[in-house]
């Protein structure tokens, strides 16, 4: 399997950037380059997660960025700096969502609702070919499915399982508890596996029916 | 213990992050040997997290990260720097300025862009036909796929688009937008500052 978006930093690489902080505090900020470069990708999905659109996941990518530059005196070594920078990012996203696109509602993100869910289809879907990613319309397919879901599910499932933070990042880079999290990630996994599971269960290579069998939820 | 099929539902979630007590997860490995439904629920779930935890399910937009240091270029560049840092400063310097000078002959007016975001540029033909939406902030060549609302477009030529506050779309504009146009829209870092806190 391809290592995931978040693979987690070990101890040297923390202490690789720990130095790289200090060498941008004492003034030379061109290190900020280097200490970003690995989370490039990743700040961009969790941007591109709650906003949903390229160009403005890409511009508020930047601003994370640079705010992250800007604050940099602020992080503090207890905390992984891709935490921290992808809290930025996230931040940046929902206050541009609510500034932008206060009008739009979701009525899928039904608060009360939010912990149950009762699986609808057991089509078996045991194998995952790592091959069927390489193909674009699968991929498609995917982040159509990761698009279908209501914003607080999305923002959880893709810190927790894109992201790879653990639950407690996910909690505190949400501002909300860790029950709530593990609430919510329940119900995008098994939402997500209710979509992908009749198609992609048993019909790796055959045609794509699942684009058929979208759910009204 | 014994747990029936909602039980599993419950709990599959934390089932597969490993966070359930040793003897309920005893109970669920044991139901599920039985269970078809509760199977195909586990297995399902699992390959839902394997799939989109794949770095390849995120792709980066063309150029990301070329743009993205281009962003940073005008403030991350303040501090002391190495001499190959000095010699790119003054490179960029010297195309700042020559792109000044390219936009105080060749700009077509604008009274200020509609997003703080925006990047403007002076290279798109004034001429030229281009699409906008009513409460969008950029233009756009007719058919770009980044258009928001596609249903109130007006078409206008990029000097009215521009003078109405449209930015170009950094997509289908693209080949119109050079570093200077670039760096001169980009806000200043200070402006990021003071009253919020970056973490809320």
């Amino acid at each position: 399997m391809a290592a995931g978006l978040g693979s987690l930093e070990n101890p040297a690489q923390q202490d690789y950037e720990q130095r790289l902080i200090q060498r941008i505090r004492e003034g030379e900020h061109e290190a900020f380059y280097q200490l970003i470069r690995p989370y490039e990708r990743r700040v961009y999905a969790a941007a591109f997660a709650i906003l949903r659109n390229e160009a403005d996941a890409e511009d508020c990518a930047q601003e994370a960025m640079l705010k992250a530059f800007k604050h940099i005196r602020q992080f503090r070594a207890e905390a992984r700096f891709s935490t921290w920078l992808i809290q930025i990012a996230v931040n940046e996203a929902r206050m541009r969502r609510r500034r932008e696109r206060a009008d739009l509602v979701e009525p899928i993100d039904k608060e009360k609702n939010e912990g149950s869910h009762t699986p609808r289809d057991f089509a078996d879907w045991r194998e995952i070919p790592s091959e069927v990613l390489e193909r674009k319309e699968v991929r498609e397919k995917l982040a159509e499915a990761l698009g279908s879901l209501g914003q607080i599910y999305r923002e959880v499932f893709v810190l927790r399982d894109m992201e790879q933070l653990s639950i407690e990042e996910t909690a505190n880079a949400l501002g909300i508890s860790t029950a709530s999290v593990k609430t919510r990630l329940l119900r995008a996994r098994l939402l997500l596996r209710d979509l992908l599971a009749p198609g992609l269960g048993g019909a790796w290579s055959s045609q794509l029916s699942f684009a058929k069998g979208t759910k009204p939820w | 213990m014994v747990v029936r099929c909602e039980d599993v539902w419950r709990e599959v979630s934390n089932y597969l992050d490993g966070d359930v007590e040793p003897e309920l997860r005893a109970a669920i490995e044991e139901h599920v040997r039985g269970c078809k439904r509760c199977t195909a629920v586990v297995d399902g779930t699992r390959n839902v997290i394997t799939i989109y935890g794949d770095e390849r399910m995120v792709e980066v937009p063309l150029g990301f990260s070329r743009r993205l240091h281009q962003r940073l270029e005008g403030n991350v560049s303040g501090g002391r720097r190495s001499f190959f840092g000095w010699l790119v400063a003054a490179a960029a310097a010297v195309l700042a300025a020559g792109g000044f000078e390219a936009a105080r002959s060749s700009g077509f007016g604008r009274p200020g862009l509609r997003s703080e975001h925006a990047r403007a540029s002076d290279h798109v033909p004034a001429d030229m036909m281009v699409v906008v939406a009513e409460e969008a902030k950029t233009f756009h060549v007719a058919g770009c796929p980044f258009i928001h609302d596609k249903s109130r477009l007006r078409t206008i030529t990029a000097r009215e688009a521009e003078q109405q506050g449209y930015a170009p779309c950094v997509r289908c504009m693209k080949k119109y937008m050079d570093p200077g146009a670039l760096a001169q829209s980009d806000e200043s870092i200070d402006d990021l500052a003071g009253s919020e806190d970056p973490l809320r």
